[in-house]
């Protein structure tokens, strides 16, 4: 108990405690899954299955012809591969928080603000299911295929950039998660407006940017920084020109997009919170 | 007879109000709608750009057939939901039981209902997308005025298949006391079966000719190549007929797996 009661001055150890909230609220969430085991093995095959079926269209697209705007299909398993990560990870690890509106509608986040512990740790700890692993292990599979069909000399810079865009990508959604939520705070039935954000973005990053319009690349470049998630930097690991071309370090910079896309989802968070106004209840 | 269609129709009418309540949902609904069309319309350009004519389609029936499929994908619930969401709930409090006492018909009343949200729907939920399909991409619209009444037709029988897939997921939960599991595991088989994702004629052999006689075509592959005036004269009738005879087998299946329900829950509940 002295845990939470003692005074938490830095930033270090508020930051801290919110990862350890997040935890412990978690952890309930999963032993109340465990309850219903055979329940939660047919969802966690059921979500697998699902995930899966994005990339057995993309297989199936393949059937057809060899390339896809100009790219092979273990260029596009790559593709696949870390943007359904990206997204799989964050949508594990913070993906409950899009039903803010639902808790601002119930009441609910009035009972999760009064509780000793940040609120963004328990709105999105809540509901925490490992079911939502489904996706990050397929998408885990399809990378480990493309990263052994795929015709790239794995050097040292290559796998590094690898490893730092699969972090920077789950950082980059989750903030989009956090962000798009903000909106309900003023706008509580725009839940599934966020779905444009974070699972249209990852179904357009399964694709290579060649396929779309130079306006779309140049907007999820410049406005939502989905280009940084993967597109950017495995041009730079495939040795692919930059449809755009935008200078080289473009293609290195997704730590620092995802960086700044934590610091206005940050702003817009505590925005929202202070707009809110509870019910009363 | 005339009171029971003055009842089914207040049903679906007041079905068709509460769904149009929520506008803001609505609208965000319809935006993303229609960001995904935009999505997988650059991935069809992309791909009949590699193999013109690829399943038949010419490149604009192919952009077309994201819009369309787009514009159904809530109306005909391939994603499950609608009257699901309220059964499921009735069968968490217990509620069931007395709505299977009600002096109107289990299947009918929600039926009517889901008809009243699927008018909506369709009202809401396809003008838009298609509209940015032909402004964005010149999607293709029919070009014969016969086409939109068979359309409108044949979207009706893929909402009544449907609803008959639906109403014997829900009816599980007699069984199971949770469908969510079967519901999960139809939401892919639907997603993928229905044409979804890709049109079926772009299936490998086997798997096609499976799709192409399952009640899930019924839903969305059938509906969008009339729309596209892919199939004629007689491939027309034979795809409303084909709808039409899930409709029926799966609605008459609905209606038995009710009626073993129901003598369970008396047995059950006394």
């Amino acid at each position: 108990m002295a845990e939470y009661l003692g005074e938490r001055e830095s930033g270090v150890e508020r930051l801290r405690w919110a990862v350890r909230s997040w935890q412990l609220t978690a952890a309930m969430w999963t032993r109340a899954a465990m309850a219903y085991r055979a329940s939660f093995a047919l969802m966690l095959v059921a979500n697998v299955l699902i995930t899966s079926l994005d990339f057995v269209v993309v297989v199936l697209m393949f059937q057809h012809t060899d390339r896809l705007g100009g790219w092979t299909l273990p260029e596009l398993g790559l593709l696949y591969g870390t943007s359904a990560f990206a997204l799989g990870t964050a949508d594990l690890l913070v993906g409950s928080v899009d039903s803010l509106g639902e808790r601002i509608r119930a009441g609910t986040l009035d009972v999760m603000l009064i509780r000793p512990a940040p609120a963004l740790s328990q709105v999105c700890a809540e509901r925490f299911s490992l079911r939502r692993l489904g996706r990050p292990a397929q998408a885990t599979a399809v990378l480990a295929w493309s990263v052994s069909a795929v015709r790239v000399d794995w050097t040292w810079d290559r796998v590094l950039l690898l490893a730092a865009l699969l972090v920077s990508g789950t950082v980059i959604f989750s903030a989009l998660f956090i962000g798009g939520a903000t909106l309900q705070f003023w706008w509580g039935e725009a839940k599934e407006l966020q779905n444009s954000f974070t699972y249209g973005g990852a179904t357009l990053l399964h694709y290579p940017p060649t396929v779309f319009a130079k306006e779309l690349v140049a907007g999820v470049t410049f406005g939502l920084p989905l280009a940084f998630v993967n597109w950017l930097p495995l041009l730079h690991i495939l040795g692919k020109p930059d449809p755009l071309g935008l200078p080289a370090a473009f293609q290195f910079a997704s730590p620092l997009a995802a960086a700044g896309s934590v610091l206005v989802a940050g702003v817009a968070w505590r925005a929202g919170l202070r707009a809110y106004r509870g019910a009363g209840n | 007879m005339g009171s029971a269609a003055r009842l089914y129709l207040a049903i679906a009418r007041g079905s068709f109000r509460r769904y149009s309540t929520y506008r803001a949902a609505t609208l965000a609904g319809v935006f993303t709608n229609t960001v995904f069309g935009f999505i997988l319309a650059y991935t069809f350009l992309a791909l009949w750009r590699a193999r013109p004519g690829l399943g038949g389609y010419d490149t604009s029936q192919a952009v077309t057939y994201i819009w369309i499929s787009q514009s159904l994908l809530v109306t005909v619930a391939v994603w499950g939901g609608g009257f699901q969401d309220d059964v499921q709930e009735r069968f968490r409090t217990g509620d069931i039981a007395v709505d299977l006492y009600r002096p109107v018909d289990f299947l009918g009343w929600w039926l009517a209902a889901d008809l009243g949200r699927a008018a909506f729907q369709l009202l809401a939920r396809s003008v838009a997308p298609i509209t940015a399909g032909v402004l964005a991409f010149h999607a293709r619209l029919p070009h014969s005025a016969l086409t939109w009444p068979v359309f409108l037709l044949s979207v009706l029988l893929a909402v009544l298949v449907s609803f008959g897939l639906r109403y014997l997921v829900s009816l599980s939960g007699f069984w199971l006391h949770d469908s969510d599991g079967v519901r999960a595991v139809m939401l892919v088989v639907a997603m993928f079966l229905s044409g979804m994702l890709l049109p079926l004629g772009l299936f490998p052999d086997g798997l096609r000719q499976a799709a192409q006689v399952l009640p899930w075509a019924a839903l969305v592959q059938v509906p969008a190549d009339i729309f596209l005036e892919r199939s004629t004269g007689s491939q027309v009738l034979g795809g409303l007929g084909f709808q039409l005879a899930w409709a029926v087998v799966l609605l008459a299946l609905g209606r038995a797996a009710q009626l073993l329900a129901t003598r369970k829950v008396v047995v059950q509940g006394g």
